[in-house]
């Protein structure tokens, strides 16, 4: 014991003391620290599903079935993957209000939090495509844009309209427009191919090109519109219905107005 | 405004609208012509100065808007964006240059109707009406004229004269129908076939996809997805492309087989994997609105609708016939290739088409 405290003025004594104190604490944590918390980060995944599990069974088991194994009023989930549920979800779409034609998108009542949940848990059910990342959607190269531009001519227009505006399919069906879409649910869109829209898989059109088409969408809606008045870019239907309706008449009026009234003058 | 003008000139006023009323027990009597009633600029020489300098000023605001024209012309920079109300975000020279000549004309057309209206005489003018053929003295002279003139030039004692003229200006109209001609060469045979006529089954073409100009395996089409496809060995490049894709272009679809309704038509695939012409059968527009839950193509211009689970059967529009489909299948490497060309032209329907 004298020895010990003979040398506790020692430079290194310090040093000692707190390599001491640090394993104390180091065998302290590791034999009271709860096991559970231990794996926390492992078991974040089964915990997502496990609480997507829960979502689901009150949000959407009605019409997809208690496994999301589908019934007469909701197709089957299994195989469908983490990236149709955050379009599905995330755009309002699901769940939806009512049967028809076609379910619109709407007002968003999940976070994005309880998305991922649900994502989790249906991508659990079976393999599908995956949610994209930031880095897929997101393009840096401004040769894309048009790249895009070329693919979506090819791709998309013909149901979407060359500005991407959307147009009309049959039977109460439409495409939507892309103005308010996020890039991250374009990209999901062109995956998964939601509702009537045909899917655009990786083996047919690339990741890289879909990031081009994505970036094209993005550069049209952030576009001004140098002429003002864009009468909803669908060329020369409304066009011409402008044209004919308000300016035609408008001109009408005033030829009957100027030939209506004759100011004369008289007493009253 | 009006207690300025002086009154002591206006006339009485003629009934409520100045007009004169009928008599009584003749309904059908002439009302002869409403009685003319001055304007104010016509007995007020303060409200007529007023409107001159009224339409004067228009005309200097349409100067002056002209002006403006030409210097937002030069001033204002092609690229600059400006955000107005309720337009967006305009480009500020497209629409200084639209205000400033519109406003131009407008005052120049405003002006000329307040002139109109105000200064210029407003005298009521009948015109009665008249038969429109002239009186007999003036016809018969005409008509003594022609038959000088036709005996003078011996249009009818020259028969010969008569009858080459006659002869040349029937076969004048002939110059035009060879004229026509350049409208051609016609087409011959080349609209029932298409750049798949090079696919043999010893020599197959590959289908290419449009995005990646890659060939394609079967498991590279997913149930639901929607691909456009070209024959292998036409690039974007060459100068036939255009005239070529527009008979050759590819939808590929592919169909859970026991949603397949026509037997033929599932022949013709591969494992579901159908490959239709993307050309209308109506009038030749580019058609790829495709359901992927109804397996509808509908097109884009006239509405004519195909269902492509029943052999692109036409199920509403005015197409006359089904979607040609190419017979697909893969070749040793797996890719898919066709090993022939449609067996019906693809495109809208022709005189001569089989």
């Amino acid at each position: 014991m004298k020895k010990l405290s003979a040398r506790r003025r020692h430079p290194l004594a310090a040093l000692v003391v707190l390599l001491l104190a640090l394993a104390a604490t180091g065998g302290l944590y590791a034999a009271f620290a709860p096991a559970e918390k231990a794996q926390a980060d492992t078991s974040a995944q089964s915990l997502a599903i496990e609480e997507g599990k829960k979502l689901f069974a009150v949000g959407c088991s009605s019409c997809h079935g208690l496994d999301g194994q589908g019934s007469s009023d909701g197709p089957s989930l299994v195989g469908v993957g983490s990236a149709a549920v955050d379009f599905q979800v995330g755009t309002g779409r699901m769940p939806a209000q009512q049967s028809g034609a076609q379910v619109p998108a709407k007002r968003v009542v999940y976070s994005q939090a309880q998305i991922d949940q649900l994502a989790a848990y249906v991508a659990s059910l079976g393999p599908g495509p995956v949610a994209p990342t930031k880095e897929q959607y997101t393009s840096t190269d401004p040769n894309d844009v048009a790249k895009g531009g070329e693919l979506f001519r090819t791709n998309c227009a013909q149901c979407h309209n060359f500005a991407g505006k959307g147009g009309a399919l049959t039977k109460g069906k439409y495409a939507p427009t892309l103005e308010n879409t996020s890039p991250k649910h374009i990209y999901e869109a062109m995956q998964t191919g939601p509702q009537n829209m045909p899917s655009f898989p990786d083996t047919t059109m690339p990741e890289e090109q879909k990031k081009q088409i994505v970036a094209w969408v993005s550069h049209t809606n952030d576009e001004p519109n140098p002429g003002g008045l864009s009468l909803g870019s669908l060329g020369p239907v409304t066009e011409g219905l402008f044209g004919w309706i308000f300016a035609l008449g408008s001109l009408i009026v005033v030829a009957i107005w100027v030939a209506a009234h004759t100011t004369k003058a008289k007493k009253s | 405004m009006s207690h300025e003008m002086s009154d002591e000139k206006l006339p009485e006023s003629h009934g409520s609208e100045g007009h004169e009323v009928a008599v009584h027990g003749d309904p059908f009597a002439d009302p002869g012509l409403p009685a003319h009633g001055p304007r104010r600029t016509d007995i007020d020489e303060r409200a007529a100065k007023r409107a001159e300098r009224q339409v004067s000023l228009l005309f200097i605001v349409s100067m002056l808007a002209t002006v403006g024209f030409i210097a937002s012309y030069v001033a204002i920079d092609i690229d600059k964006i400006v955000y107005i109300f309720p337009l967006g975000h305009v480009s500020a020279l497209n629409f200084a240059l639209g205000m400033t000549l519109g406003v131009a004309l407008f005052c120049i057309g405003a002006g000329a109707v307040h002139w109109a209206r105000t200064l210029m005489s407003d005298h009521e003018i009948p015109a009665d009406r008249h038969p429109i053929e002239a009186d007999d003295e003036l016809r018969a002279d005409v008509i003594e004229q022609f038959q000088t003139g036709a005996a003078e030039s011996g249009f009818g004692r020259r028969k010969m004269l008569r009858n080459t003229l006659i002869g040349s200006m029937a076969l004048v109209p002939l110059s035009g129908v060879v004229l026509l001609r350049d409208l051609g060469p016609l087409p011959e045979d080349k609209l029932a076939h298409t750049g798949w006529e090079l696919a043999t089954p010893a020599k197959p073409l590959k289908l290419i996809n449009m995005n990646t100009n890659e060939p394609m395996k079967p498991e590279d089409i997913v149930t639901g997805s929607l691909t456009f496809a070209k024959p292998e060995g036409l690039e974007e490049d060459q100068e036939i492309f255009q005239e070529q894709i527009a008979k050759d272009a590819l939808m590929i679809i592919r169909i859970a087989p026991e949603d397949l309704k026509d037997k033929t038509s599932a022949e013709l695939g591969f494992e579901g994997i159908l490959a239709y012409s993307k050309i209308c059968t109506h009038v030749g527009c580019p058609i790829s609105l495709y359901e992927q839950q109804t397996h509808h193509a509908l097109c884009p211009c006239h509405q004519s609708t195909f269902d492509l689970a029943d052999g692109a059967r036409v199920i509403f529009g005015p197409a006359g016939h089904p979607l040609p489909q190419l017979k697909i299948t893969t070749d040793e490497k797996g890719f898919l290739v066709a090993t022939g060309d449609f067996q019906e032209p693809v495109g809208p329907s022709y005189w001569e088409r089989p």
